[in-house]
């Protein structure tokens, strides 16, 4: 099993979407996407990092993601501009480790394997280290489901009702962290947000419930990756551009969708 | 300009719900609470008034461990219930969530528990309407049934008629005292409704960093301090409090920025 490098790389797609819906939803809910900008970016320091020191780059990756994630996080709980701020981190993250890279890195180095994945040359090891990323960050977000969820709409409600929101919070953080970490060879760093958001995003106007909009996301995110890899190898187009383009065009069917549904309600209504 | 009476031991303060001894909060460089004493009694409506930064938030949002007092002790009858009301709610449009399913949020409240608490505070007929569609009064009530799901002894309230109307405010106010019969709750509430929480409020505390004055609306309306730190609005409400008056016609008052 696992020899074909087409079946490798829709399984490490599976996983990685099974992860990143659920957690889109977070991000979506909590304003986050310049925040998960910031934190994918990183991963191309994470690449230098790993570079300058011989590590092996997912480990590299996770710790330069978290530690952008936690300056995010420290600095989202004093600076007012938080836009501004995000932004400046984003862009200096990765433009940094582009040109640590280039100090950095072998004349033959594939720059854009790392800024737009590199889905088709997912080794089996890969497919190990994504699905166990996958299983503790949904196993995270299944653990703490109710109380994110309180902590997103109030964290003092959610402190009310006994739990602590800025653990939370940093539990989400790590999971982005991880998501980064594991999302880098499948869609590279440019394009993990548009994973997170994008099938959030699409199952908005067709749900009623947190959970069914997480559920419907993960569906979408599903389908996207699927169906990407297939466009990528049937018109010879990058994987990870294909799959983000999948998941777009899942966006705008969703929402002319909803807009349809809505506008049936509401003249079943007015009868 | 202080007033004279600086604590006010109620007589009829029989068993207290919370007991703030000397509680001093910094946040960050800034003391925002110095010395803060109060007591509430089981059933008693206490409402905190005071300026904008005054600390009437700080106080309240110690009370549910959102804030690390640097002195001083906050004691509580053994096993208090405690149901909170935010000021207001984060919710991005792009979260969906039904008001069934807020009440059941962290815990499942059960379904009885549910359409009880919403009969309480006339929302029952929101039981499936999405959060975001609710108009601010109508969001507001449903705070106050999350709050009162666990049948709770303590009711707190973070300024929860802030940016409704008068109708609304007086609604809200309605529900509160309503809530207070049947579960027989003490609350602790901060507002800037000064007309309407000076009826519906049998002890107000003014708050200025510390408690400046405290006793029932008819004391603290015609002490010094309220009028040096409120003034101008202290005739409007002492009218409003006439007999007869009801809330519904009650100008939302506001305290002078």
């Amino acid at each position: 099993m696992f020899d074909d490098f087409f079946l490798r790389a829709n399984i490490a797609a599976l996983g990685v979407a099974l992860a990143a819906a659920p957690l889109g939803c977070f991000v979506v809910w909590r304003r986050m996407a310049y925040f998960g900008d910031a934190t994918a970016h990183a991963g191309i320091l994470g690449i230098a990092l790993a570079l300058a020191t011989d590590m092996p780059p997912m480990p590299a990756v996770l710790i330069a993601a978290l530690a952008m994630a936690s300056a995010a996080t420290a600095l989202a709980g004093r600076a007012r501009a938080m836009d501004t701020a995000l932004g400046v981190l984003a862009h200096s993250a990765l433009a940094a480790g582009l040109v640590a890279v280039a100090l950095l890195g072998h004349v033959r180095l594939d720059l854009m394997s790392y800024l737009f994945g590199d889905i088709l040359a997912v080794t089996r090891g890969d497919l190990l280290i994504v699905w166990i990323g996958a299983g503790l960050v949904l196993a995270l977000l299944g653990w703490r489901w109710n109380a994110l969820l309180t902590a997103t709409l109030s964290p003092d409600l959610a402190r009310a009702g006994g739990s602590a929101p800025g653990r939370d919070a940093f539990g989400l953080t790590l999971a982005l962290a991880i998501v980064v970490a594991v999302a880098l060879k499948v869609v590279g760093v440019l394009l993990i947000t548009a994973l997170l958001i994008l099938p959030a995003a699409a199952a908005r106007p067709l749900v009623r419930t947190p959970e069914a909009m997480a559920l419907l996301a993960t569906v979408f995110a599903i389908g996207a990756a699927l169906g990407g890899l297939q466009l990528a190898f049937a018109f010879d187009t990058p994987a990870g551009p294909s799959i983000v383009c999948t998941a777009a065009g899942l966006f705008v069917t969703a929402t002319g969708l909803g807009t349809a549904l809505r506008r049936i309600t509401r003249a079943g209504a007015a009868d | 300009m202080k007033a004279g009476l600086k604590y006010v031991q109620r007589p009829e303060a029989a068993e207290s719900v919370v007991t703030i001894r000397a509680l001093s909060v910094r946040l960050g460089s800034a003391r925002v609470l110095r010395d803060v004493s109060l007591n509430v009694a089981a059933g008693e409506i206490v409402t905190i008034i005071g300026r904008n930064g005054s600390g009437k938030s700080t106080l309240l949002r110690s009370l549910i461990g959102a804030v690390t007092p640097d002195a001083g002790t906050i004691g509580t009858m053994p096993g208090l219930r405690v149901g909170y009301v935010p000021q207001s709610l984060a919710l991005d449009p792009t979260l969906p969530m039904t008001v069934t399913r807020f009440l059941n949020l962290p815990r499942r409240a059960g379904r009885d528990s549910v359409a009880q608490a919403l009969t309480r505070t006339g929302t029952d007929r929101l039981a499936k309407r999405q959060l975001a569609d609710l108009s601010g009064g109508q969001r507001q009530r449903v705070l106050l049934a999350r709050a009162l799901l666990n049948r709770p002894q303590l009711l707190l309230l973070d300024e929860p008629t802030q940016g409704l109307d008068a109708e609304g405010t007086a609604a809200f106010y309605r529900a509160i005292e309503a809530a207070r019969r049947d579960l027989g709750c003490a609350v602790l509430m901060v507002s800037h409704d000064l007309g309407v929480v000076m009826s519906a409020s049998d002890r107000i505390v003014l708050l200025d960093g510390t408690v400046v004055v405290q006793g029932s609306a008819a004391e603290v309306a015609s002490s010094d301090a309220y009028r040096a730190l409120i003034g101008d609005v202290a005739p409007e409400v002492t009218a409003l409090r006439s007999p007869g008056d009801t809330p519904r016609h009650a100008p939302a008052l506001r305290l002078a920025e």
